[in-house]
């Protein structure tokens, strides 16, 4: 087993224990609720697009230390993103998490996300780090059906 | 004679000394998994409730079918296949035996507890439950003695009725009085929570359901490897169980059904084996069991079944019982100690089944961690969602004991969860 620390780096456990824009978002035009049915994780991820551009972002919910972690990081990374540069990261960040593959561009716009590279050694755990992400692509496309991972 | 002269001399019989203690000691090297590691340790196996490890006791039995034994049942006129047939009928009587059934006749075998419930929920449901009729069920229920009784009372407009629980886990048998009515045709509810480690008092609610005019199934997936069993002391209608929870093999369980019920429900799936005459225009049906069982069983897995209740009844339910109270103890009270950990689910009356959570770490992380040292837990909602609700948590973690575990085993739980909280802080 890969050292556990590679998982739990401090980052990410600052991320779990204090989450940052970890709130509701009454005025944002668009929510969506993500569920991991496996472990019970449950979040809703707000957001608010103002001329293709994500103007603010939150969440809350309950989950593990990984897809709390990752949904802080991501709230606090896409902040001020036009949707299309979100995308972006979004690809990087979902490369890095399952094949592993990322070229140098994908470094400097994963910047601090770079951490949940340890992720990819625990399998049953990328689906963690991965829903806060996928809640948000549904959230943007202003789909109605809560984002299951199974 | 000799002969006589020896029994002359002979002492008299002393009472039979107590059975031996157990040792989980003189069993452990009859699992060959048990010898292997887990990320370079030892392996401690903490998920018995969702699966048993097998003994090569069974892994032998099944070998042994298939390199010497296999043909189809119930089919061939050669040798071989008359004996496959013998040893099949065999082995349900041996689960016959185990549950202590009164006719061979009863015992049918199926994929799992989960199969058993559906058939039941199909063909005896789909029969005798009609629109407004009501069935109880409990809160403790694992998934699959919630959904098919679901399904039927969506098909059929019935109304499913829950025993709730109180804090400790345990079912308010007041409220399942209150519950039992004229209307209601059938109680269905788990022996042992397996997701709590309750074990309800099934003789007195399956007493109570009859005197209400409904049947009662009782799900023995949990109970089955850690209580002797006696279906007629029970006196349930429907007892169900999986082979693999009791040291058997996966894919092969137990539908138990009174013998009148079991002849009048209509079969559950059509095909071979399961009829007497089949014409374009009609086909009559074999009797019980076999109008249950349409095609080629699960033959190996119905004799690894009967080897693994072999090798269980050689050990004795009782010492086994007995053994796991001990260790649970022993686990509960370390546990305890560790600050920020709470038991869920404290009943009074409890099998070797431990649900915690930490005030610092979810349980999929605690999973996580632990899997690390080798120690392999369970974690998440075991299938228990409407539990988990009415705890108001997403998951637990939980250990769940064997005979075959030992106090090593729970230090190193303990010593796992120090590294949780190292983690954590």
């Amino acid at each position: 087993m890969s050292d556990l620390r590679e998982l739990y780096q401090e980052v990410i456990l600052d991320h779990a224990k204090k989450p940052r824009n970890f709130h509701t978002m009454p005025d944002s035009a668009r929510a969506a609720d993500g569920h991991n049915p496996l472990c019970g994780d449950r979040l809703r991820v707000f957001v608010r697009v103002e001329n293709g551009v994500i103007q603010d972002i939150s969440f809350t919910g309950s989950g593990c230390a990984i897809s709390t972690a990752s949904a802080s990081m991501m709230t606090e990374a896409l902040k001020g993103k036009s949707l299309a540069d979100a995308q972006a990261v979004f690809e990087s960040f979902h490369d890095l998490l399952t094949t592993g593959n990322h070229a140098d561009k994908d470094e400097e716009l994963l910047g601090k996300l770079a951490v949940f590279g340890g992720v990819r050694e625990f399998p049953v755990r990328v689906k963690c780090a991965t829903l806060p992400w996928h809640t948000l692509q549904a959230a943007l496309q202003g789909s109605a059906a809560p984002v299951k991972t199974e | 004679m000799a002969v006589t002269t020896v029994k002359s001399t002979r002492t008299p019989k002393a009472p039979a000394p107590p059975a031996p203690a157990f040792s989980p000691d003189d069993i452990r090297g009859d699992f060959p998994i048990l010898q292997i590691t887990s990320h370079g340790r030892r392996l401690a196996y903490l998920d018995n409730a969702a699966t048993s490890q097998k003994p090569q006791a069974v892994i032998a039995a099944m070998t042994r079918f298939y390199n010497s034994q296999n043909a189809n049942i119930h089919r061939g006129v050669y040798e071989l296949s008359t004996q496959a047939t013998a040893a099949y009928e065999i082995a349900r009587d041996r689960v016959r035996q185990f549950i202590n059934a009164a006719d061979v006749r009863e015992i049918v075998f199926v994929r799992g507890a989960t199969e058993a419930i559906n058939l039941v929920a199909a063909s005896w449901g789909g029969t005798n439950v009609r629109s407004g009729d009501e069935i109880i069920l409990s809160t403790l229920e694992h998934h699959s003695n919630i959904v098919p009784w679901q399904m039927l009372a969506q098909r059929v407009g019935a109304v499913l009725r829950v025993i709730p629980i109180n804090d400790a886990g345990e079912l308010c048998l007041e409220q399942y009085e209150k519950l039992l009515n004229p209307r209601t045709r059938l109680v269905a509810i788990t022996h042992v929570s397996n997701a709590l480690g309750t074990i309800n008092p099934v003789r007195q609610m399956v007493r109570l359901a009859h005197a209400a005019g409904a049947l009662a199934l009782v799900d023995g997936a949990q109970s089955v490897p850690h209580l002797p069993i006696d279906v007629r002391a029970i006196d349930c209608d429907f007892f169900v169980f999986s082979g693999h929870k009791i040291c058997g093999p996966t894919g092969i369980g137990v539908l138990y059904a009174r013998q009148p019920i079991l002849q009048a429900m209509p079969p559950y799936q059509g095909g071979g084996d399961m009829i007497e005459t089949v014409t374009f225009d009609q086909t009559t049906y074999a009797p019980a069991p076999q109008k249950f069982e349409a095609g080629t069983p699960n033959i190996s897995g119905a004799l690894g079944l009967a080897a693994a209740l072999d090798y269980i009844t050689g050990i004795g339910l009782d010492r086994i019982g007995g053994y796991e109270r001990q260790l649970l103890l022993y686990a509960q009270e370390k546990l305890t100690r560790i600050k920020g950990l709470k038991i869920v689910g404290t009943a009074a009356d409890k099998a070797a089944v431990i649900s915690f959570v930490l005030s610092y770490a979810h349980p999929h992380d605690v999973g996580t961690i632990l899997d690390g040292q080798g120690v392999a837990i369970r974690t998440g909602h075991h299938c228990c969602q409407p539990v988990m609700d009415r705890y108001g948590i997403p998951a637990t973690a939980r250990a769940s004991l064997a005979f075959y575990n030992t106090r090593e085993d729970v230090d190193q739980l303990v010593l796992g969860l120090e590294k949780v909280k190292e983690v954590f802080h």
